[in-house]
């Protein structure tokens, strides 16, 4: 009895992180499909193995590592950005799989036999502890928020960006909060798929929600209830089958978009 | 203080050494119609940027009424298919206007039969007028256009410039319009600048093209041809002309 009562608070526990990241990625996923982030996502994502490597050498919450790393990261990126010397693509490259290598190294180098790689490179939802999931919540709630908040001025400034000036929205600060949303995002999304897939979680739903959708909003919305769809779905199968729920969860959200996406591109 | 909406007084942009604007002032006051001219590469779109505060001056002052309410218009507006955006969405972003303003405005900028298609599949033209309606809500005091029918073709561009008239004429705006298409420009009696880096000449055309300096950094056969729009009359073909001025029109 105990141990039923045990399974169903940490099944529910792992349902509910799940979902919470699929809602919000959802929704953001939106504006990395809009404005072509995907890759900046994907390095973002690989960069937060050297905050975990970072958070086991220091002791410190692998969660806000992670989160540090990212956001130092991504302001590293502006500004190299900003110099011209070498394209986007070229530089998200090599931090990308700097971060990620140099992630690798720093784990093994640590030498503690009871971390499991696999865990941060393909999540592992089902041991996310409560801790995890306050980082969730109020992670994903500040993310949520300001979407709602910057919603207009956001769509406003992916349409055009001199438009968007001219009516005085300010780019920069559009622009930071899109990064450090990205960030949050990232950080909040290891335990539930990984660090190699969190960028699926971002674009596959948005991508389906796009041939469903009519209206920026209804996008955004539709993404998020597929991806909680993905995340339930996942978990059956994981359960059922005995699969890693990470790869489960965005092959459910694959599978959706390859349903969806033939039916409606014939009538289109 | 005076009652011009915005001006700039003395604005000078160097970039690599190149005195992209010197000295440049430019008021605009109220029911103002300024067309600013010049060859490629004369700081037009600079002056333009200045002017919105998108580009702080080197130096000079830009100043700006207390709550001047601006209505931009961009060159052209590419809307990707990736976002489902309908055309009535996109003029309600960020925008407050009454249905009956909207209504209006859609009918003086024939927009009205677009308002459900989305962004994405508009033709040049119809983004144009979409972008003028959208300038045009919520009551701007001014109006600024960089180059607006430029992607248009002769006919596009005589239909959207007539538009723009109309609009002007219809309400109590002034309008600031960046423009490439001399032949329109300059059958109009509004008040053109000629901009090249300096202000070289400005007022009404007929005046412009007799002046020393925009017969210099368009041609003779230009300010001749710019002429007749105003003095049919007034043919005297020179074809000895000789110009050594080394402007660059890339």
């Amino acid at each position: 009895m105990d141990l039923l009562i045990e399974f169903d608070s940490f099944l529910l526990r792992s349902l509910f992180a799940g979902m919470a990241v699929a809602l919000v990625a959802g929704v953001l996923g939106c504006f990395v499909v809009w404005r072509r982030m995907a890759y900046f996502g994907d390095s973002l994502a690989h960069s937060a193995l050297l905050g975990v490597a970072l958070g086991l050498l220091w002791g410190i919450d692998i969660n806000l590592s992670t989160l540090l790393l990212c956001s130092l990261f991504a302001i590293l990126l502006v500004w190299l950005q900003q110099r011209r010397l070498l394209a986007t693509d070229t530089l998200l490259g090599i931090m990308a799989h700097g971060a990620l290598s140099l992630g690798m190294v720093a784990i093994s180098l640590l030498n503690k036999p009871s971390f499991d790689i696999n865990r941060y490179l393909f999540g592992d939802i089902l041991t996310v502890s409560s801790n995890d999931l306050l980082w969730i919540v109020v992670g994903g709630a500040a993310v949520l928020a300001t979407l709602a908040l910057c919603w207009s001025s956001l769509v406003l400034m992916t349409l055009h960006e001199d438009l968007a000036k001219a009516e005085s929205v300010n780019i920069l600060l559009m622009q930071i909060l899109l990064m450090t949303m990205m960030t949050v995002v990232v950080a909040i999304s290891i335990r539930v798929v990984g660090i190699l897939l969190i960028t699926s979680l971002l674009i596959i739903p948005a991508a389906t929600a796009r041939l469903l959708a009519n209206s920026p909003e209804r996008m955004a919305i539709i993404s998020a209830l597929l991806g909680m769809v993905s995340v339930i779905l996942g978990l059956l199968f994981s359960l059922w089958l005995d699969t890693p729920t990470g790869p489960s969860i965005v092959a459910s959200a694959t599978l959706l978009f390859a349903l969806i996406a033939p039916v409606l591109l014939r009538k289109h | 203080m005076t009652n011009h909406l915005l001006s700039a007084d003395n604005i000078c942009v160097t970039r690599d050494g190149n005195n992209i604007l010197d000295n440049v002032s430019l008021h605009i006051a109220k029911q103002d119609f300024i067309t600013l001219i010049g060859p490629n590469g004369a700081g037009k779109s600079m002056l333009l940027k200045c002017l919105l505060e998108f580009y702080q001056p080197d130096s000079g002052e830009i100043r700006r009424k207390p709550d001047l309410k601006i209505g931009y218009v961009p060159q052209r507006l590419i809307a990707e298919p990736t976002m489902p955006i309908s055309v009535q969405r996109f003029l309600q972003l960020r925008k407050k206007s009454s249905p009956q303003e909207l209504q209006e405005i859609l009918l003086e900028t024939d927009t009205l039969a677009l308002v459900n298609k989305p962004l994405s599949v508009l033709s040049g033209g119809e983004m144009q007028r979409v972008l003028l309606a959208r300038a045009l809500l919520d009551s701007p005091d001014l109006l600024v256009l960089d180059e607006p029918a430029q992607n248009l073709d002769i006919s596009g561009q005589l239909a959207f410039y007539k538009r723009l008239d109309f609009a002007f004429s219809n309400r109590d705006i002034s309008i600031l319009m960046v423009s490439h298409d001399l032949h329109m420009v300059m059958s109009s009696t509004k008040q053109v600048v000629c901009l090249y880096h300096h202000i070289c000449c400005s007022g009404k055309p007929e005046v412009i093209t007799k002046d020393p300096e925009f017969i210099s950094l368009f041609g003779e056969d230009m300010a001749k041809m710019m002429s007749v729009y105003h003095h049919s009359h007034d043919h005297q073909h020179d074809h000895s002309h000789n110009h050594n001025h080394q402007h660059n029109h890339g």
